[in-house]
């Protein structure tokens, strides 16, 4: 198993929108190895002709008919929302 | 008179005879929970004024309509979302945030007529085996104030092994019901996958996750089970197949049951008092007229690293929805939206929320796909496929629940894999997606252990069934712990 750098746990967390400082990467770098290495242990296993599982029931694609429905109440879908005005949702500059 | 050693049909049998009330007995929890927080910090929100409203609104109904769990109290693990009521998965990111609407399970409680008190500490989206990893407080195991309650449903064992209600609602993508049950001497059932709708319930891993109910008793497992199983056209993975009457399965015959006993249950890492409590506990079941052999799954060992893969990759998805935006913790640190996201994920989730996503972001990552992701999913298949070998020739599989009792708080913290390692003998059964109860069977330095039964794809009635006649055969459930005596009442 290749060796979990700094900068490859920085390039990991910015993937996953996750602000991490040089410290944490050190410390997250050697954590995500010993667990990666850990994970190696599967390697033993020959699962070339094994078919892979996503889920453990047989699953058949569940459609409705294409009709609309009244969605949710807009003040119910804004009690959460921190900022908002005028029904909107405030977010910070998108566009520099 | 205090309700907290009765069974649900004791209370109902004291309140249909009017020897008290669903005011009165919904009263004493609260006033118990009150006495006992201080020391077992089981709950985050809770739900006093509306409860007691309903308490009273309660004794109004007529008997004739009332059923088995009516009017009883109930707490709810916090990643299980109550319309109103507080609901964090004990997260800072979810801090303040009020559900509008209640998960399915909530709403089949509600129909049933049982009274929510409060929301259930856990680990941070359960992620973690000690509770530990919750950013409000840390639970602690009522039998020893200095272990933990195990994890992640730490709070829904704590809350029914001190007394403070007799029923809750867990969750169990790993063990997350069956380990703290076992750490705290009670019974918790993870049922089939598919049994229980998970719409309402803030997902970890989606194809692992499933409700499950937390109790003192056997049979008011059963009920509760009853409860919130069933078809549900808002979770599309919910099972359309007919909910049988489990506690009409607890006949007290296992006359001829068929037990397969894993010898890799019983391998390197499992305490020996662990150990033979099972092999006791064999023994109870073979003078009730059970058989057992030792047999072989043998794919057991690569479970550990087949679910860190998978359960943090469908972590990594899912979690990517806790943007700041539209409900939850908000960064005020931010000059543009990307560091928004980035700001307000930081801070808002704990370090083992942050490693889980971040492994999974790389399982994920173009690369490593095929020797990650796609590799565990091909192990996983073999592991479901040990499960289908062993159920051909038996009825029920048995083991111990975890390789040792409770852990010292602080212990484990900083060591991941020595924390992920308390789930190796829970992770299979996930992974495979059959149903598994853990029932307490002895105790290791004055600390619980859990008993393991683990059934056949919607077969939980067998599992009941061969839970029963041990639980009837033993006094364990009958031991309370070292808070219950501190209590008012």
């Amino acid at each position: 198993m290749a060796k979990m750098t700094k900068e490859e746990v920085i390039e990991v967390a910015h993937l996953a929108r996750l602000a991490i400082t040089d410290e944490e990467a050190v410390h997250f770098a050697d954590q995500l190895e010993a667990i990666t290495n850990a994970m190696e242990l599967l390697n033993e296993l020959d699962t070339e002709n094994v078919e892979p599982t996503t889920h453990v029931l047989e699953m058949v694609n569940v459609l409705r008919e294409d009709k609309s429905v009244p969605g949710l109440d807009r003040e119910l879908v804004l009690k959460n929302v921190k900022e908002h005005e005028a029904g909107q949702v405030k977010v910070p500059t998108i566009l520099e | 008179m205090t309700f907290a050693d009765k069974t649900a049909a004791q209370m109902q049998e004291l309140i249909h005879t009017e020897k008290t009330t669903i005011a009165e007995v919904t009263k004493q929890a609260f006033d118990r929970i009150e006495a006992l927080e201080p020391k077992v910090d089981a709950f985050l929100a809770m739900n006093k004024e509306q409860a007691m409203q309903q308490a009273e609104e309660m004794d109004k109904v007529p008997l004739a309509e009332r059923g088995p769990l009516f009017g009883l109290p109930i707490g709810v693990k916090d990643n299980i979302v109550t319309e109103g009521l507080e609901t964090t998965a004990s997260s800072r990111i979810l801090e303040g945030f009020n559900p509008i609407y209640n998960a399915t399970v909530v709403e089949k409680l509600k129909a049933a007529g049982m009274i929510t008190v409060g929301k259930l500490n856990m680990d941070e989206f359960a992620m973690g085996s000690s509770n530990e990893n919750s950013y409000y407080k840390k639970t602690k195991n009522p039998w020893n104030l200095e272990t933990v309650p195990g994890g992640s449903s730490g709070g829904s064992a704590a809350a029914v092994a001190a007394g403070e209600v007799p029923f809750t609602l867990g969750s169990d993508t790993g063990g997350s019901i069956r380990q703290p049950a076992s750490f705290c001497g009670v019974v918790g059932m993870k049922p089939t996958y598919g049994r229980v709708s998970r719409f309402g319930l803030i997902a970890f891993a989606s194809s692992l996750d499933q409700i499950g109910p937390v109790t003192r008793t056997v049979k008011d497992n059963a009920l509760l089970l009853q409860a919130i199983s069933g078809h549900d056209e808002r979770d599309s993975t919910s099972a359309d197949i007919e909910v049988p009457n489990f506690a009409e399965a607890l006949t007290g015959d296992i006359q001829g049951l068929r037990i397969g006993v894993p010898k890799e249950y019983f391998a390197e890492g499992v305490s020996e008092a662990a150990k033979q409590a099972v092999r006791d506990a064999l023994q109870v079941l073979e003078e009730k007229g059970a058989t057992w052999e030792e047999i072989s799954l043998p794919h057991s060992k690569y479970a550990l690293a087949t679910y860190y893969l998978l359960a943090s990759s469908e972590a990594s998805s899912n979690l990517s929805r806790f943007d700041g935006i539209r409900y939850g913790y908000r960064t005020q640190k931010a000059g543009n939206l990307l560091e928004f996201y980035m700001n307000t994920r930081s801070e808002g989730f704990g370090d083992e929320v942050k490693r889980r996503i971040m492994l999974g972001t790389y399982a994920l990552s173009s690369g490593y796909y095929e020797a990650y992701y796609k590799k565990a999913q091909k192990v996983r298949t073999l592991i479901k496929q040990d499960f289908d070998k062993a159920f051909e020739n038996y009825d029920v599989i048995i083991g111990p629940t975890t390789p040792t009792p409770a852990f010292k708080i602080g212990e484990i913290i900083d060591d991941p894999l020595t924390m992920y390692a308390n789930d190796i003998l829970t992770i299979p059964v996930n992974l495979a997606g059959v149903p598994a109860i853990s029932v307490p069977c002895g105790f290791e330095n004055g600390l619980p252990l859990g008993l393991q039964i683990i059934g056949k794809y919607f077969d939980e009635e067998t599992v009941y069934r061969v839970a029963d006649v041990f639980e009837q055969a033993t006094d364990f459930h009958k031991k309370t712990p070292q808070t219950w005596e501190g209590a008012a009442q």
